[in-house]
């Protein structure tokens, strides 16, 4: 019925989707692992990332390799927004209920978002690819963009990285303590706050780089904040919320539900996803490779 | 709370029925647009005030609470707009769809607690709106259902004075009706033992269940009821707005109630009205003045959350009971 390199194709595109959501969910997902916030800013500030290195891509124009310049100064860019809402907005939260924390974070989603539309106007924005990955390679038949190629392997990179700092150096150490038990941690001398706030400046630096690497691929138009944040949702619902490997996981599973329901049921993949979210949270409301919160 | 045992006239006025007779004379000392305006506050009260059977009564953070809101719109749309069905039957259908919806859904949520159950109402509220974005042959899918059409109102007309009203004045008065009768069904169901036990399971679930509340049934029942009367008061909108379109059950809206109902305060019943009736006009005024409102908004919501964490009613109470303090000298604490 399919034939192999319609399905490797298939496959190929959903690890593609995958990949970039886990850029972007792993910092969602961190932040909540840590800090209990679930940041509905988040696709925001993955937003803003686009814009930022579509201006930056302007300013920088004629430079040799301005495309990498534009994305590590979004990232950048977006990281000290982070770190600035954290300041002054979030930290005020911590201690209060859920639902205070879900509206700040979606009072942020309202102002980035038409911030936005003040600086950068309503119509769709586009960068090009950088000239050293416009390409592509024949794999099975199927040509996959050397671009796509290269953002499944920062993901894997990204989560190779990511593992290794918190398993391995002192930082991970304190946010893995911070995360299971946050009054102890400070009681025992770790400066909980900066930990905090570096948190969130790593999470927003993360969607800041994802959000500036999409631009190649996606047009940037209003609303990518708002569409992405669900997706992100889910990623971290089927992994499990504050899982690293989790998310990594649940963004794989995403992917090939999504790219396949396609070709299984086409019209009915966004519900797949959504079903998919629904019947976890109902099994395993911990996700996947989570564990229940105390 | 102890009453004085000769209160005061302005307590003795019913200024429920003030407001109600008030605001039912708009269509003829108003003009057209307040009309519209007043339309669109009483329907967003009666979505708000549902959504505040959730967050204030049962302390259940919905974030998905559109879902009912747009399956009250679809089935009432369909019914009229395809089948040709009359209001009288598609109002009592669309309020059984939303609450079969809500049944269906919330015997899953209610399962879950905190986080857990406000990302699971989001994902029903998606898939919801998924299958309205897709399912062209009865929704419209992305197109919607546009001209649903206004109610068979001819017995209106038969009585005096109401027969000169446009169409859309006489809708208002139906709407009017339909969310006054809702909400005093609402302020029944607060108020009642049922209610009650809604309070104590949000003051303390543990507690509740160890004096032998079945905790998960309370709260379906309360999702319920709540998805009943949203789907009222999606039906209402949908005709009011001439078509029904994906977009009402996209999650967005379910963060745009909550924020009025916060905005009015989710400790008072009549919070989530003044929150609606606020939020409608205060966007009507600025959307005269920029196009950023979403802004606006977000600054709001801001500052709600830091500066009047209880609200335009929590705050208001707050600083009466202040006044009556100082002036009374503390007399009645």
């Amino acid at each position: 019925m399919f034939d192999v390199s319609l399905l490797f194709g298939q496959f190929l595109g959903g690890l593609t989707t995958a990949m970039f959501l886990f850029l972007i969910a792993s910092g969602l997902s961190l932040v909540f692992g840590v800090m209990r916030v679930l940041n509905f800013a988040h696709g925001s500030f993955y937003m803003v990332g686009a814009y930022l290195a579509w201006q930056s891509v302007q300013w920088l124009a004629p430079a040799l390799g301005s495309f990498w310049l534009a994305v590590l100064a979004a990232a950048v860019g977006v990281a000290l927004l982070g770190g600035l809402i954290e300041r002054l907005l979030l930290r005020h939260i911590y201690g209060r209920e859920e639902l205070y924390q879900l509206l700040l974070t979606y009072g942020l989603v309202l102002i980035l978002g038409d911030a936005a539309k003040i600086v950068w106007g309503t119509q769709q924005l586009s960068v090009s690819r950088p000239p050293i990955l416009s390409g592509g390679i024949e794999v099975l038949d199927t040509t996959l963009p050397t671009y796509n190629l290269f953002i499944m392997l920062t993901g894997v990179a990204i989560a190779v990285a990511g593992w290794l700092v918190l398993t391995r150096s002192p930082a991970g150490r304190l946010v893995r303590a911070a995360a299971l038990d946050r009054e102890m941690l400070g009681a025992l001398g770790a400066n909980v706050g900066a930990l905090y706030t570096g948190m969130f400046v790593v999470s927003s630096f993360l969607a800041g780089l994802s959000g500036a690497l999409v631009t190649p691929i996606q047009s940037i138009v209003p609303g990518m904040d708002v569409e992405i944040i669900v997706e992100a949702f889910i990623v971290v619902v089927i992994g499990g919320l504050g899982s690293f490997w989790g998310t990594f996981w649940g963004s794989v599973i995403y992917g090939q539900v999504l790219s396949f329901g396609i070709l299984i049921l086409p019209g009915f993949s966004l519900f797949s996803v959504f079903a998919l979210m629904a019947v976890i949270l109902i099994v395993r409301p911990w996700g996947l490779f989570g564990q229940p919160l105390r | 709370m102890m009453k004085k045992p000769a209160a005061h006239l302005v307590q003795r006025i019913p200024w429920v029925l003030v407001v109600f007779a008030a605001a039912l004379t708009i269509p003829w000392f108003g003009d057209r647009y307040d009309t519209f305006l007043a339309t669109q506050i009483a329907i967003s009260a009666l979505f708000a005030m549902s959504l505040n059977l959730l967050l204030g009564t049962t302390g259940l953070v919905s974030f998905g609470h559109v879902a009912y809101f747009g399956i009250g719109s679809y089935v009432c749309g369909i019914l009229m707009k395809t089948y040709g069905m009359p209001f009288a039957i598609a109002l009592p259908a669309a309020a059984a769809g939303s609450a079969l919806g809500a049944l269906v859904f919330g015997f899953f949520c209610v399962r879950l607690t905190k986080i857990y159950f406000a990302m699971l109402t989001l994902a029903f509220s998606q898939i919801i709106w998924a299958i309205c974005f897709k399912w062209n042959d009865v929704t419209g899918g992305d197109q919607g259902l546009p001209d649903v059409p206004y109610p068979n109102l001819d017995w209106m007309s038969q009585i005096p004075f109401f027969g000169d009203l446009r169409i859309a004045e006489q809708f208002y008065v139906l709407t009017l009706i339909v969310v006054m009768l809702s909400l005093a069904a609402i302020r029944r169901i607060i108020g009642s033992p049922f209610g009650l036990m809604l309070t104590t399971i949000r003051e303390n679930p543990e507690r509740a269940a160890s004096i032998g509340l079945n905790v998960r049934s309370y709260e379906l029942a309360a999702f319920v009821i709540a998805g009943g009367f949203a789907g009222i008061a999606g039906a209402l909108f949908g005709i009011f707005n001439r078509g029904v379109f994906a977009d009402y059950v996209y999650w967005p809206k379910s963060a745009e109630v909550m924020i009025m109902t916060i905005l009015g305060g989710i400790d008072h019943f009549w919070g989530p009205v003044v929150g609606a009736a606020t939020l409608v006009l205060l966007n009507q005024e600025i959307t005269s003045y920029t196009q950023y409102w979403p802004f606006v908004l977000g600054a709001i919501l801001l500052m709600l959350l830091f500066v009047f964490p209880g609200g335009i009613v929590g705050g208001l109470t707050a600083g009466f009971a202040r006044l009556r303090r100082k002036a009374g000298g503390g007399a009645d604490a």
